[in-house]
C-alpha cells in the first residue's frame, strides 16, 4: 500500500506541476514585477550618473570586462580606486599642511596619480578636478590647491556613495532572481 | 627569441604571456583583466626594476629559469618612479636575450616627442591611457601575426630563399622581424610570397 501511496503522490505532483507551468506563462508574479521595477531603477540611475557627468565612457569599458567568471570586477576596481583616493588625498593634505614649505612637486605627482586612476575607472568629475588641481600645483597657488583638495575629497566620496547605491540595486536584482540590464 | 617560441606550442592558438608593468594599483588590475579576457597569460609588476628582476636582467640570473618565463610581450607605463617605461624599453632592447620581445608603452599623456622617442628606441606601439579592450585586441592580433610570420620564416627557409632570389632585383630585402617585411605593396611576387609563407 505504501507503493500505491507513492504512485498516487507522484501523480498528483506531476499534474500540479503541469498546471503551474501552464499558468506561469500567462501570470506575472509579484516577483516579476519587483524585478522589472528594480531593473528600471537601475537603468535610470545608471543613465543619470552618466548624464550628470559622474561617469564617462571608461566606466562602460570596465563593465565589458565583467562576466560570470569575474562578476565583481567593476566593484573591485572602483574599490581600489577609492582606496587610492584616500591615500593620495591624505598625502596631499599633509604636504599642504606645511603651509610655507609646501612640496608642490610631491602634491603635483600625487595629483597626476589621482588623475590617472580616475581616468582608468571613468570617474569623470574627479578627473576634471585633477586637471584644475594640477594647474594650481604648477603655479604654486596655495589657496587654489587647498580648494581643489577639498573639492576632490567631496567629489570622490560623493561618487563612492552613488556607486554603492548602484551596486546595492544590482544585488537586489540578483537576489530577486533577475538579470542586471546591460 | 621569445616571439618565435610560439612555434613550440602544440595548441592551435598559443597563449601569449604578457608582462605588464605599472606603478598604479588600479591600472595594474585593469590591464591584467584586459589581457586575461583577451586569452593572455599575465604577470604584473609594479616597477621597471621589478620587471628587470623578473626577466633576470638585473644581474642576478640565478633565480629564474628563462625557459619558464617565455614572455611574448611587455606592456609598460611610461611615467613610473625610478625606472621610467622608456628606460625599461632601452634596457630590454640592449639585452641580447630579450631585445626581440615586443615592448608597448602606455601613457596618459599624448606627447608627440615622447611617442617618437619610444618608437625610435624600438617600441612596438604606444597606447594612450585609459586602455580599452579594443586596444588590447588590436595589439594581440599584431603580436600574433608577427609571431606567425616569424614562425613561417623559421619553419620554411628554403621556399622563401628561392622566391627571394626570383624577385631579388625588384623588392628590397628587410631584416626586420616584425610583419612590416610583408607589407611591400609593389608587385605581385611579393604578395605571392606573403601568401605562401603564412599559409604553409
Amino acid at each position: 500500500s505504501k507503493n500505491s501511496e507513492e504512485i498516487a503522490l507522484f501523480f498528483v505532483y506531476q499534474t500540479s506541476h503541469l498546471l503551474l507551468s501552464a499558468s506561469s506563462s500567462r501570470v506575472h508574479t509579484a516577483m516579476d514585477s519587483l524585478i522589472a521595477q528594480l531593473q528600471r531603477q537601475f537603468r535610470d540611475y545608471t543613465i543619470s550618473l552618466y548624464h550628470q557627468g559622474f561617469l564617462d565612457d571608461q566606466f562602460t569599458e570596465l563593465k565589458k570586462l565583467q562576466d560570470e567568471c569575474s562578476p565583481d570586477f567593476v566593484a573591485e576596481v572602483v574599490s581600489l580606486f577609492f582606496e587610492d583616493c584616500e591615500k593620495l588625498i591624505s598625502n596631499m593634505a599633509r604636504a599642504l599642511d606645511q603651509t610655507v614649505n609646501v612640496d608642490y612637486k610631491l602634491v603635483g605627482s600625487s595629483v597626476h596619480q589621482l588623475k590617472g586612476s580616475s581616468s582608468s575607472v571613468g570617474a569623470k568629475r574627479v578627473k576634471g578636478l585633477c586637471v584644475t588641481f594640477k594647474e594650481c600645483c604648477d603655479s604654486q597657488n596655495y589657496e587654489g590647491c587647498v580648494r581643489c583638495l577639498q573639492q576632490v575629497d567631496i567629489e570622490y566620496k560623493s561618487l563612492k556613495a552613488k556607486l554603492q547605491d548602484l551596486f546595492n540595486l544590482e544585488q537586489q536584482i540578483v537576489q530577486a532572481g533577475g538579470r542586471i540590464p546591460q | 627569441m621569445a616571439v618565435g617560441d610560439l612555434s613550440s606550442s602544440s595548441s592551435s592558438s598559443p597563449e601569449l604571456h604578457v608582462l605588464a608593468v605599472d606603478d598604479s594599483f588600479v591600472d595594474r588590475k585593469v590591464i591584467e583583466r584586459l589581457l586575461r579576457i583577451s586569452a593572455c597569460k599575465v604577470t604584473t609588476v609594479e616597477s621597471g626594476t621589478r620587471a628587470l628582476q623578473y626577466l633576470g636582467l638585473d644581474g642576478d640570473k640565478g633565480s629564474c629559469d628563462l625557459k619558464d618565463l617565455k614572455v611574448n610581450l611587455i606592456v609598460t607605463d611610461y611615467s613610473m618612479p625610478g625606472l621610467t617605461g622608456y628606460e625599461l624599453l632601452k634596457k630590454i632592447k640592449e639585452s641580447s636575450a630579450f631585445r626581440e620581445i615586443p615592448v608597448v608603452i602606455m601613457s596618459s599623456e599624448n606627447i608627440q616627442p615622447r611617442i617618437e622617442q619610444c618608437m625610435t628606441e624600438g617600441a612596438e606601439d604606444f597606447l594612450l591611457k585609459p586602455v580599452k579592450l579594443a586596444d588590447v585586441k588590436r595589439l594581440k592580433e599584431l603580436i600574433m601575426r608577427s609571431g606567425e610570420a616569424e614562425e613561417g620564416r623559421i619553419k620554411n627557409p628554403s621556399p622563401n630563399t628561392i622566391i627571394q632570389d626570383d624577385i631579388d632585383s625588384s623588392s628590397p630585402s628587410s631584416s626586420s622581424s616584425s610583419s612590416s617585411s610583408y607589407h611591400d605593396d609593389d608587385d605581385t611576387p611579393s604578395s605571392k610570397r606573403m601568401k605562401s609563407s603564412v599559409h604553409d
